[in-house]
């Protein structure tokens, strides 16, 4: 009995040692719910797809890509719509955390592509707050907030530095399998960006408003942000979030994009591929202004 | 009792190799990726996987009109080469870099936002018998910045 007892240890502790060389290829059967980052799928093919592939890269915009949408779009800067780093004290659960390290890494970004100095270093601090708070502490460090001091005046550095602690946030939560933190915190910087650029829109300019088009854009991430999040289900606080991010997709669905052909145009002098398509979309002011709500009604609660 | 001793120190081990695996890929991706993209502004998303021989991985993302983007796909040295296209939602292919001697980027533009699908796949040394070769491929965007 008891060499039967020794043999079954022995056998266990190969058996686990090779599942743990195995797990740490990271290749495994569900890539998609260890991406912090979530894809854009419209049609039911390409969900069919993504389905069926054993490896999966979901991508959302960045919070960085996010900004530099709001700014490329012509809009303005506005501190008043930024979550105030007063608030930083108020998140002590492992969710408000989350969602306000997405949050204050959008408006950090925000604040960066529009050269706001003294901004970008509160909402640095905050952010590594909240990254300390999750556990993450190489996410952002002390010489990450002394190089943007140093360096206050050159945006590639700022730049740099931004698009780095955000990598380094997500690939922390990911090394630690903390998928349903990771999915948390895109949501918070999703939800920011989406929330600034609804704010940002003059309803007296509604028509062929660049930032308008971007909102619209945002339909294509919806259904694959909502796949994110159901793949940590059975969390508490991700079922919330299922919930409030179904009430929004309820809310884009009440208009359509559709897209004509995609045609590649090689332009030889700048080595760049030019794709050519067209888009319609039958958006009107009336959704525009109810998903506005619906936006800001998510978000201030999660700033709350 | 013993083995009850035993499985904390295993799931230990299992937890610190997993994410040593991970973090060497992380490290390879900064190092070996991050400068492809050149003039390019890094997005800040992350995607890395180990990848064996003849594997394909898949990525879906937006991209945003009036935008110029760098896409940069490196696979360690070890690796034969990594090919990849890229697909409209209706899966015709836009580019494949195996036209381009298996380029590491692609410069491209939109005229209007699409949702592009990327397939990576790691072609094969076709040596039967051998041990596929495994290692880390990463794949970044970048941006360029608008004044």
């Amino acid at each position: 009995m008891n060499r039967k007892y020794r043999i079954s240890s022995g056998v266990l502790v190969v058996f686990i040692l090779i599942i743990s060389l195995l797990s740490g290829c990271k290749g495994g059967k569900k890539p998609a719910e260890e991406n912090v980052t979530v894809t854009v799928a419209p049609n039911a093919e390409v969900l069919q797809d993504i389905k069926q592939a054993e490896k999966i890269f979901n991508a959302l915009p960045s919070p960085l890509e996010s900004a530099m949408l709001i700014k490329s779009a012509g809009a303005r800067f506005d501190e008043h719509l930024l979550n105030p780093v007063s608030n930083q004290n108020n998140y002590v659960t492992s969710k408000a955390m989350a969602l306000n390290l997405g949050i204050y890494t959008c408006d950090l970004s925000f604040a960066s592509l529009y050269e706001q100095t003294q901004l970008l270093i509160d909402y640095m601090n905050a952010a590594k707050k909240m990254a300390d708070g999750l556990g993450i502490l190489k996410a952002i460090q002390q010489e990450d907030i002394d190089k943007l001091e140093a360096n206050i005046n050159n945006t590639e550095v700022i730049m740099d530095v931004v698009s780095q602690t955000f990598m380094n946030s997500n690939s922390e939560l990911e090394d630690m399998g903390r998928t349903a933190v990771a999915s948390t915190v895109l949501v918070g910087g999703w939800i920011e960006g989406l929330y600034i650029s609804t704010q940002l829109v003059d309803m007296n300019d509604f028509n062929g408003n660049k930032l308008v088009g971007r909102i619209i854009d945002q339909k294509l991430s919806i259904d694959i942000l909502l796949n994110l999040l159901k793949g940590s289900k059975g969390d508490p606080s991700v079922d919330e979030l299922i919930v409030q991010v179904s009430k929004l997709k309820a809310v884009f669905d009440k208009f359509k994009i559709t897209s004509g052909p995609v045609r590649p145009e090689y332009d030889k002098t700048s080595n760049t591929t030019v794709l050519k398509s067209e888009v319609k979309t039958d958006m009107t002011p009336e959704i525009f202004k109810e998903l506005s709500s619906v936006v800001a009604e998510i978000r201030n609660s999660f700033i709350m | 009792m013993r083995l009850l001793k035993i499985i904390p120190i295993l799931a230990f081990f299992v937890f610190a190799y997993s994410g040593s695996a991970n973090a060497q890929c992380k490290a390879f991706a900064k190092k070996e990726c991050l400068p492809e993209l050149g003039p390019f502004q890094h997005d800040g998303n992350y995607h890395a996987a180990v990848l064996v021989e003849g594997e394909e991985a898949e990525l879906y993302k937006t991209f945003y009109s009036n935008m110029e983007y760098r896409v940069a796909i490196v696979g360690e040295d070890k690796l034969p080469a990594i090919e990849f296209k890229i697909l409209d939602s209706e899966k015709n292919v836009l580019y494949t870099n195996k036209d381009k001697d298996f380029a590491k980027t692609w410069d491209f533009k939109l005229q209007s936002s699409q949702q592009l699908k990327l397939v990576v796949k790691v072609s094969s040394f076709n040596k039967p018998g051998d041990t596929p070769a495994s290692g880390c491929v990463a794949i970044m965007f970048g941006f360029k910045i608008k004044k």
